[in-house]
């Protein structure tokens, strides 16, 4: 079965109830959109993230209460490098979006979401343990799969698969 | 007084370390540390070719690697367009809810020693031997079992497989009365889970967790039925529901659960389709052995799939599939080439041990037990 072409033009997906949402917010809200293999993708600027988030949970017509899941892309050596990745899902009508937010290499920061879903907490901690890149405003952000005192983060592509030690 | 629980107890299921901030026997802070697991299998996912990426899918939830298995599949097969014959979707189905059986029995002898009845570990462990020795007729392996491929099914399963299945989802659902003979109406049991630990609905969902402990809390939400997949439209099943929150609540979800699978299993026997059990794509799809003897063309597209992979096309997917735990789901990006270029596993007990601390503080140290029992986490899942 051969797979449909992908649509990047905003206004032929302005009817699907994320881009909608966020398009009555903020016109300049959404940086690009993507729909491939029946999967919404939003690419948000990163000052926005929080409130996008926010405003995406409250909407009344397609409440995305529930965060599935939160992680990271590098795409070293390309600029933007990282690219943290959204998913969300709308329980009442089950629906799901992908939201992504690029950063630069030199400083990798994004407000944290925990104050949109508490729980985020676990997932932005496994972002900035095996990636670096920060989250402000996280209530604790410290490494949580590899030890305290370990160096260098090891899911970027310059960190070798067999590791150092 | 800061006590440690762990990482060797026998009681956290696994290695889990949790902090404890104790007065008296009452917990005023709970803290859990993870991370003593961790064999970076999302980054050693990135150095394998697709179809190698799944037998380390199964060590990742060690308990449920059928569905480990099956959610990698679908998701690389949403990559690549690939539509499935309905006689591998069929058996997939059913293999998933045997997967889910043999997971709910190991939680419930193990949930069930920790507070301290010890028959029920011995009962659970007598019917998981039999669906283990069923997993190992049809795929050679008790639990690491890799039988779903890109594309379908390794191999058909053998004569005499779903004659088994057949006598045990013939004698299962006594077993299930068993156990709930020996716990439901236990006064201990409930004075050991009835109104311990409890979770509202809206922190449920604030803290991320999913599957039994979001239904408990009375969030109507299981991925098979509401966004189904696999061919699970085309059956019949009740998904358990509870308001209460506590211990109680997701114990009895689980219960059902097992009965409700047995019941998938049954009508997976009954209307089984025949027809191929790989999908047509052979440049994805290893041929059959025999054609691979005797054909030419066959024989080069085994020899290039083994050798140099498929090439999946460029795009990302989110594929989730109800794990017995929960929401599991694989992101899987990938850039054209014959490797992915990230796997991500979404576990669902990483989000669900969130909740631990909104469950525990202000309890005693006993309900710590139950609690960490009630979430059934596995360690697997959540380090990978």
């Amino acid at each position: 079965m051969p797979l449909a072409a992908a649509i990047t033009d905003v206004q032929q997906l302005k009817n699907h109830p994320a881009v909608a949402r966020l398009l009555a917010w903020k016109s300049d809200a959404i940086e690009g959109v993507r729909f491939d293999r029946e999967e919404m993708t939003i690419h948000v600027d990163r000052s926005n993230i929080r409130d996008a988030c926010a405003l995406l949970k409250e909407d009344p017509a397609c409440p995305f209460n529930f965060l599935s899941d939160l992680t990271c892309v590098d795409w070293y050596p390309a600029e933007p490098r990282f690219e943290v990745v959204y998913h969300l899902l709308s329980i009442p009508n089950k629906e799901r979006v992908r939201l992504k937010v690029k950063l630069n290499s030199s400083s990798p920061a994004v407000e944290s979401v925990t104050s949109v879903w508490a729980g985020a907490n676990f997932f932005e901690r496994e972002v900035f343990d095996l990636f670096g890149v920060r989250f402000t405003g996280h209530p604790y952000l410290r490494r949580i799969l590899m030890p305290e005192d370990w160096e260098g983060h090891p899911l970027r592509k310059d960190y070798p698969v067999e590791g150092y030690r | 007084m800061i006590l440690n629980m762990g990482p060797q107890h026998p009681s956290t299921h696994g290695v889990l370390r949790v902090i404890l901030e104790i007065d008296g026997e009452n917990v005023v802070r709970i803290m859990p540390d993870i991370g003593y697991l961790h064999t970076g299998i999302e980054k050693t996912c990135e150095a394998k070719f697709y179809q190698q990426v799944v037998p380390l899918t199964d060590r990742i939830d060690y308990l449920c690697p059928l569905t480990n298995n099956l959610c990698y599949c679908l998701a690389v097969e949403k990559l690549l367009g690939l539509e499935i014959p309905p006689k591998a979707q069929w058996l997939r189905v059913l293999l998933n809810e045997l997967t889910r059986i043999n997971s709910h029995l190991v939680w419930l002898g193990t949930h069930a020693l920790d507070i301290g009845a010890m028959t029920v570990f011995l009962y659970c462990f007598r019917e998981r031997e039999e669906i283990l020795k069923m997993f190992e007729m049809v795929s050679g392996q008790r639990m690491m079992t890799s039988y779903f491929r890109v594309g379908g099914i390794a191999l058909e399963p053998p004569l005499g497989f779903f004659d088994r299945v057949r006598d045990f989802a013939g004698y299962f659902p006594e077993k299930v009365d068993e156990y709930e003979n020996l716990l439901t109406g236990n006064p201990i049991w409930l004075m050991r889970t009835k109104g311990v630990a409890t979770m509202t609905a809206e922190d449920a969902l604030a803290l991320g967790a999913t599957g039994p402990t979001l239904r408990g809390s009375g969030v109507d939400i299981d991925l098979r039925r509401d966004m189904p997949y696999s061919s699970y439209e085309k059956f019949q099943f009740k998904v358990p529901l509870s308001q209460d929150g506590d211990v109680f609540a997701r114990y009895m979800c689980r219960v059902q659960e097992l009965r409700e699978s047995i019941g998938i299993v049954r009508q997976a026997l009954d209307g089984m389709p025949e027809g191929p059990i790989k999908a047509d794509a052979p440049g994805v799809v290893l041929p059959d052995r025999e054609k691979m003897k005797t054909q030419m063309e066959a024989l080069i597209y085994h020899f290039k799939i083994i050798t140099e992979g498929f090439a999946v096309p460029a795009g990302e997917v989110y594929q989730a599939v109800e794990s017995p735990r929960g929401e599991m789901g694989y992101y899987v990006v990938s850039d054209g080439t014959a490797k992915p270029y990230r796997v991500h596993m979404r576990s669902a007990c990483f989000a669900n041990l969130q909740t631990l601390a909104k469950m525990c503080e202000g309890r005693l140290i006993a309900d710590v037990v139950a609690a960490i029992g009630s979430i059934d986490i596995v360690l697997g899942e959540i380090d990978r």
